[in-house]
């Protein structure tokens, strides 16, 4: 059987890469894909966890919502994405600085 | 019903009246012009049933109708108002409210009431050519409100409400002198009134407050009535060596009159009044205000005689009383002597006729005093009225013939009799009246008892320089009647002059029965073959209101002697001298008397001496004085110094203090702000993932302390 610590590594390593496309990229859908891979990094580490315990079913239901909220976060990034894009004709991010005083 | 409940709301009906017309019915001449008369026509009607009470009831003098309510509260002191009708003011109040009604009647046909408004006419100016008054209501109102305050002084019982009344009149003469504010004119006319009176005034309202200080009330019963109390007043010396308190007083209250009833030396006002229309002339100046005054006097008679007797030496405030009346008495009849406007030889012989009456109360005739006040109110109002019926026929005339004439100068009339045979009888009948032209007017039973009078107490100076003014009254009488009606028509205006209207006319005829009737109540009753037939009513009657009941005086040849000779001989004289005066001839006395007679125009120059006097030293006083020193240099002077270094305070404290200290530390602390503010910015760069790797950084360090620093 494969031991808990590669998972764990593979956990970091997949979270390091979503880490930099979030902060690095300008793209914003690409933006997204990081903290989607963040988000998966997380699973990969619960439900590793899960399987190397004692702990029931919980991991599994805790993937579950990390995967619903994920779908969710998608859509309402997807959208604002869109609303943007109409708005500004552009995804990069560094254009797109709203919140300045 | 109660002649005292009946006294009260005798003065109501014109009070009520004025208030509805100024809040209401001022739009609407004819409501208003009934809403005066009707309450006149009231209140007369009242005042006629009191008066009637009074004469059939017993011993008015003892038991007057007197009511009176409390009014004030003082501290401990009440002041009481209250009616009182005693023969003295039963006799005045009749012949207050036949003067005041006839006035009120004669008012509409004068205003012109039924005329059309012409639109050239502005309010405050006398309408040009014979359109209705623009101010009718408005004169309706003053003299509702006018004879308010007259019948109030009539039927009050104490000097307080007197002296309201009063003072309400001083108001409606003023108001009623400068009706046609228009004129400038009347607008000197109006102040200088108004100030001459109030010189009175205010001599009287210290002699009331006195009165108050000394006995403790106002009213005239406790006071006048009252032995005890008229011998302490008249045995205590007052403030001023020689008088006693009950002198002093009275001659207070004697200043009062001098103002009011137009005594010399305050006598200038009463000419010059003759501005107002002549319904107010009559009313005013010639029936009612003036009168006022020497019922005031008459009133005090008690007090003024105190402690003296009939045949004794007058007392210094008698002395001074008759001094004025006779010196008043000639020296207005010499003014009216050269005056040529109509109304103002009306309004001299008022003060001299005036002047009469004040001296018949100084030498200590009462009755005589009461009896010419009455008289003369009724024939003074009907030569008013009829003076206004001539300028008003001369104004038609004036309009009518297209001529510029002066209507009031008398040497633009002469032959008015044909046209205006109305008006010239009676004004016959009331400058006879004036004149005292023997047995038939009631004017010289009334003069003739003044004479009587003062030749039987032995006043000899007196008696004489009175048969002198009488003289002259009967000379100027004649003069005017002369120059008005007599003769031939002297301008096309009195050429075209034509009788007045019926509202203006009745009313003389009603004022002419009493010149001629009214002298027939107080025939003496030894005089030669006419005494005795009617009893000396007047003499009974009015001698009731004091204590002791004043004899009359035996009869005595000369003095009916001379009264006859001057009345008869001033007519004679002249209508001698004024009956051939062609037109535009000068006065025929004026080459006689010279520098005399332009003295006399002038009415001895007492405007300009009063001007140079008093008029021009006040002006300066405020002008100079108070004005440019005072106001101007001294107060100002000191409030601009105050003023200045108050701004030299401020300007040190703002510049050393408030702007470096206080405004310094307040820049400081918000310019530290918002350079701190300008410096921090940069890092909010508006781009999330720079935010977030500021929170990764941030994370890391704190995870770094966690994990290598944390036991």
């Amino acid at each position: 059987m494969i031991p808990l610590s590669w998972y764990i590594i593979f956990a970091a390593v997949l979270f390091c890469i979503g880490l930099y496309g979030a902060l690095a990229r300008r793209n914003a859908l690409a933006i997204l894909m990081g903290i989607e891979l963040m988000l998966n990094a997380a699973n990969v580490n619960i439900v590793a966890f899960w399987r190397y315990g004692t702990f029931a079913i919980r991991g599994q239901v805790f993937a579950l919502i990390v995967f619903a909220v994920a779908a969710a976060e998608a859509a309402v990034g997807l959208a604002l994405i869109i609303s943007i894009y109409r708005r500004r004709t552009t995804i990069a991010v560094d254009e797109i600085n709203m919140l300045k005083w | 019903m109660q002649p005292e409940l009946l006294t009260w709301l005798i003065p109501l009906p014109p009070i009520l009246a004025f208030f509805l017309i100024v809040l209401w019915a001022n739009r609407n001449n004819r409501l208003s012009h009934t809403l005066a008369v009707g309450a006149m026509l009231l209140s007369w009607g009242m005042a006629m049933v009191v008066f009637w009470m009074a004469i059939t009831s017993d011993d008015l003098g003892h038991n007057p109708f007197a009511d009176s309510i409390e009014w004030l509260q003082t501290g401990e002191k009440t002041l009481n108002i209250g009616v009182l009708i005693d023969p003295l003011g039963a006799v005045s109040l009749f012949f207050v409210a036949w003067t005041c009604l006839a006035i009120f009647i004669y008012s509409i046909g004068y205003h012109n009431y039924g005329k059309q408004r012409d639109p050239q006419d502005r309010a405050g100016l006398p309408p040009k050519s014979g359109g209705i008054e623009p101010m009718y209501a408005r004169f309706f109102a003053f003299i509702s409100l006018f004879a308010f305050g007259m019948l109030t002084l009539v039927i009050s019982d104490n000097l307080l409400l007197l002296f309201i009344g009063w003072e309400i009149m001083g108001l409606c003469s003023y108001l009623l002198i400068g009706f046609w504010y228009g004129k400038d004119s009347a607008k000197r006319a109006m102040i200088k009134a108004f100030i001459t009176t109030r010189v009175g005034d205010v001599f009287m309202l210290l002699g009331l407050a006195y009165l108050y200080s000394e006995t403790g009330t106002l009213n005239f019963r406790d006071i006048l009535y009252n032995e005890e109390m008229l011998n302490t007043l008249a045995s205590a010396p007052s403030v001023i060596a020689g008088l006693s308190t009950a002198g002093l007083i009275g001659l207070l209250l004697f200043m009062g009159t001098i103002g009011k009833s137009a005594q010399w030396p305050l006598h200038v006002w009463l000419p010059d009044a003759m501005e107002g229309p002549t319904p107010v002339s009559a009313m005013i100046h010639a029936a009612t205000m003036v009168s006022a005054g020497v019922y005031l006097i008459l009133r005090f008679f008690p007090l003024l005689t105190a402690g003296w007797h009939e045949g004794q030496a007058l007392t210094p405030a008698l002395t001074v009383v008759a001094f004025i009346g006779a010196f008043t008495a000639l020296f207005a009849a010499t003014i009216a002597v050269a005056q040529n406007d109509v109304k103002r030889v009306l309004a001299y012989s008022t003060i001299s006729q005036l002047g009469y009456m004040v001296a018949a109360v100084g030498i200590g005739a009462f009755v005589a005093g009461a009896f010419h006040l009455i008289t003369h109110a009724f024939f003074k109002a009907l030569l008013f009225l009829g003076s206004g019926s001539v300028i008003h026929g001369m104004e038609h005339g004036e309009h009518s013939s297209g001529e510029h004439v002066d209507a009031k100068d008398m040497f633009n009339m002469g032959g008015l009799r044909a046209k205006m045979p109305r008006t010239f009888w009676t004004f016959l009948i009331g400058g006879f009246a004036l004149s005292g032209f023997p047995v038939l007017t009631a004017g010289f039973w009334s003069k003739d008892e003044i004479l009587a009078d003062a030749f039987s107490s032995d006043h000899q100076v007196v008696f004489i320089v009175l048969a002198l003014a009488a003289f002259l009254t009967a000379f100027y009488t004649m003069r005017q009647i002369t120059l008005t009606f007599l003769g031939k028509p002297r301008t096309q205006a009195a050429e075209e002059a034509h009788e007045s209207v019926w509202s203006m006319t009745a009313p003389l005829i009603i004022l002419a029965v009493f010149a001629l009737a009214a002298g027939w109540v107080g025939i003496p009753e030894q005089f030669p073959l006419l005494g005795g037939m009617l009893p000396n009513w007047f003499h009974d009657f009015v001698g009731g209101t004091l204590m002791g009941h004043p004899h009359a005086v035996p009869f005595n040849a000369v003095p009916l002697l001379t009264s006859v000779g001057v009345a008869l001989g001033g007519l004679f004289l002249g209508w001698l001298v004024y009956r051939r005066v062609p037109s535009g001839a000068a006065d025929p006395l004026a080459r006689p008397l010279g520098p005399l007679y332009r003295l006399l125009q002038n009415k001895y120059y007492f405007d300009e001496i009063y001007d140079f006097l008093f008029i021009r030293p006040a002006y300066w006083f405020a002008e100079t004085f108070v004005y440019r020193w005072l106001d101007r240099g001294l107060i100002d002077g000191i409030l601009h110094a105050v003023g200045r270094t108050a701004l030299r305070i401020g300007s040190f404290l703002r510049n050393a203090i408030d702007l470096p200290i206080v405004n310094g530390f307040g820049d400081a602390v918000g310019e530290g702000v918002k350079r701190a503010g300008n410096r921090f910015r940069v890092i909010q760069t508006g781009r999330v993932q720079e935010y977030l790797v500021v929170g990764l950084l941030f994370t890391g360090l704190l995870l770094s302390y966690v994990i290598f620093f944390q036991p």
